[in-house]
């Protein structure tokens, strides 16, 4: 697929199940799966709107009510979920090959986090307004906290995975608590960030996502430039070296793919933990340890999840809803303890 | 257990006290610090006072304006941040202990994020009273404790998984508390919210009296606890042999540990941290062998009490003292699992 692709006997690929027919069959259910998905996302709703007006809503608009909650809320919904959905699954399968820790996730390990406390310095201090200035500060804050969790998680005997999550929680709760005090000291960056902390796909415009777009674009083929290598190095710094893996500049890609991808979700939806933990061990269990394939399920499986949760924070309390940050969290938490449960958490 | 320290063994009829000379020391020293600290809050504020005025207002030396504002104002809030920093202090070198862990603290593990739920859900649900509201933390903060436990727990309970369960369960409450103060009418969610910071804004000298009551008594069952637990920290089986009943000890220290964090949640909110850091930089001071409670108890006090006065008077809004043992805590954390953690891990 690039110029990095590792050669075809690479080692790992010789243990993976099943034929290459069948992921593709797999990836091709997943793609049937997120159309539904995304399609029920724009039907239903707080209020019943009828197929037909959704339909007239996208071909021949006109100023009904119904048309303009399609319009302007629902259907931005849906585009923001699939797009945040994909960059989180990413950012979860790129981290967790990285560390080769199965207990990753952008959120436990404090990249939001990151990204949050730099979107409120920019927007409530500095005064920033345009998603296209605070996202850099979003990408910057992101790549400090991954950096800094690099560094506080790894030992010299490799990564603990414990420990880095640790060291995530603690980093994470630092920037949290220095971002409220900021929040509480300037009135006016809390007004800004208030709908924003709770981890939501609701109420975001879609210019967002269009500004956003090339900077995921450029991750992605980050992501699938790098899989090889990250493949190799599954197996041991030493043994990826020796066939020829350049660690470093591996690493360094790997870091600025997924630091664009979980700063760029944070701009737009805020924090939302846990779909990056979940998805990429959905898509090891089917397709193994290949890391390009376990890149693409999670490209897929990710807004899958994150639609699906969403829906469901819809229904349940109808007329209220629940951020999709929130039913993440409940559907995660469990994951997470049931990973740590398991006598050997799950290898990559 | 002889660390190898000078002891001194105070006698009385048929009680005998061993006490270790540095832990007095330290204890004796860092008393006269948290004074300090006391003395300082209290002097400052929009209407500063001088150090001398203090003492006399507290010796019944003053009266009209000083005494109101030292005695009325500041004092409940500076006696607050004592007792609740001590107790928090006492219920991290608790919880350390136990789990033979530096790591342990009631915030990661989720202890407090449960006493937090039980809280919200008082105040949002039932708008209950002060009692409710201290009865719903104490059961929220047993039921998480609870529940972690059980879920860790797989023939013995392990530092590692017991904390990333707890992690897990923290995440769950933490978004469900965001949840409840979002599905709040405006103005209790507000309160919530600033509460859910832990502060110790608008403490009043009954809040106080009936918070001290139950942490006195609490504390006073951790001192007769302290030493099987001392015993515990070698093993089940050697405490055993020295005729410690585990299991019920455990158990005790478990309850009191939860209910010391639980109370402070109840009157402040989560002030989280401070329970992390008071025992270890403890032992680092009074040099002990493992978790001792007293100068636990003494960190805590001037941790909560230096926190809280930089909460008030170095930013240009007061803040929640909360936010304050967060931002220091969490580096001191960082710092532990740079040097220390790696090691035990």
């Amino acid at each position: 697929m690039t110029a990095l692709a590792p050669p075809p006997a690479a080692p790992g690929t010789a243990r993976v199940p099943g034929p290459r027919q069948r992921r593709l069959a797999g990836l091709v259910g997943a793609l049937v799966v997120l159309l539904v998905l995304l399609v029920a996302s724009v039907l239903i709703g707080s209020t019943a709107i009828a197929p037909s007006v959704v339909w007239d809503a996208l071909f021949q608009p006109s100023a009904d009510i119904d048309q303009f909650a399609i319009r302007d809320y629902r259907l931005p919904r849906a585009v923001v979920g699939l797009v945040v959905g994909m960059a989180l699954g990413l950012t979860g399968a790129l981290i967790q090959a990285l560390t080769r820790n199965p207990l990753a996730d952008p959120g436990l390990l404090g990249l939001d986090a990151g990204a949050s406390f730099a979107v409120t310095v920019a927007v409530g201090v500095l005064g920033v307004r345009d998603i296209s200035g605070y996202m850099w500060f979003a990408v910057a804050g992101a790549l400090i906290v991954t950096l800094m969790v690099l560094a506080l998680g790894s030992t010299r005997q490799g990564s603990s995975p414990v420990l880095m999550v640790l060291a995530g929680v603690c980093v994470g709760a630092v920037l949290r608590g220095a971002g409220d005090a900021l929040q509480l000291i300037n009135p006016e960056a809390f007004d800004a960030m208030r709908s924003w902390n709770a981890g939501s796909i609701a109420g975001r415009p879609l210019e967002l996502v269009w500004q956003i777009l090339p900077f995921f674009a450029v991750a992605l083929i980050l992501a699938f430039a790098v899989s090889g290598p990250l493949n190799a190095m599954a197996l041991g710094d030493e043994l990826a070296a020796t066939q020829g893996v350049r660690l470093t500049r591996t690493r360094v890609l790997a870091i600025i793919a997924l630091t664009l991808l979980a700063g760029g979700a944070t701009a737009i939806a805020g924090p939302i933990a846990f779909v990056g933990l979940m998805v990429p061990h959905v898509a090891r269990w089917i397709v193994g340890p290949h890391q390009r394939w376990i890149f693409a399920y999670s490209v897929l499986l990710a807004p899958i999840l994150l639609l699906a949760a969403d829906i469901l924070g819809r229904i349940v309390m109808r007329p209220n809803e629940i951020p999709v940050g929130i039913v993440t969290a409940f559907v995660g938490a469990p994951v997470l303890i049931a990973l740590v449960l398991r006598k050997k958490a799950s290898g990559l | 257990m002889d660390f190898g320290q000078r002891v001194l063994v105070l006698r009385r009829r048929r009680i005998a006290v061993r006490l270790e000379w540095r832990s007095v020391l330290a204890c004796a020293v860092l008393a006269l610090a948290v004074a300090g600290m006391a003395v300082l809050a209290l002097m400052t504020g929009s209407y500063q006072l001088s150090a001398g005025q203090v003492v006399s207002a507290l010796t019944g030396g003053q009266t009209g304006l000083v005494h109101d504002i030292v005695v009325q104002w500041r004092l409940p809030r500076v006696a607050a941040a004592l007792v609740f920093g001590a107790s928090l202090g006492v219920s991290g070198a608790v919880f350390q202990s136990l789990l033979r862990n530096p790591l342990a603290e009631p915030g990661i593990i989720g202890f407090s994020q449960g006493s937090y739920t039980g809280a919200l859900i008082v105040i949002l649900v039932v708008n209950g009273t002060y009692w409710q509201l201290v009865g719903g933390a104490l059961l929220g903060g047993m039921a998480t404790a609870v529940a972690v436990y059980l879920l860790a727990y797989r023939r013995g309970v392990q530092g590692f998984r017991l904390i990333v369960v707890g992690i897990g369960i923290s995440a769950m409450l933490g978004s469900l508390n965001t949840w409840l103060i979002l599905k709040a009418d405006l103005k209790v969610a507000m309160a919530a919210a600033a509460w859910g910071a832990g502060s110790l804004n608008g403490v009043s000298w009954h809040k106080v009296l009936i918070g001290g009551a139950c942490i006195a008594v609490l504390l006073l069952l951790a001192a007769v606890l302290s030493r099987p637990m001392r015993q515990l920290e070698l093993g089940d089986e050697a405490a055993a042999a020295q005729g410690v009943r585990v299991a019920p000890a455990r158990l005790g220290l478990i309850a009191v540990g939860v209910a010391l964090t639980a109370t402070v949640t109840a009157a402040s909110g989560p002030i989280t941290f401070i329970s992390l850091l008071a025992p270890q930089i403890a032992r680092r001071i009074a040099r002990t062998a493992g978790i001792t409670l007293a100068p636990a108890a003494f960190v805590g006090a001037l941790l909560c009490l230096a926190a809280d006065y930089l909460a008030q008077h170095a930013a240009p809004t007061p803040l929640p003292v909360g936010i304050i043992t967060v931002v220091l805590g969490g580096g001191y954390l960082g710092w532990l699992l740079f040097t220390e953690a790696r090691r035990r891990l």
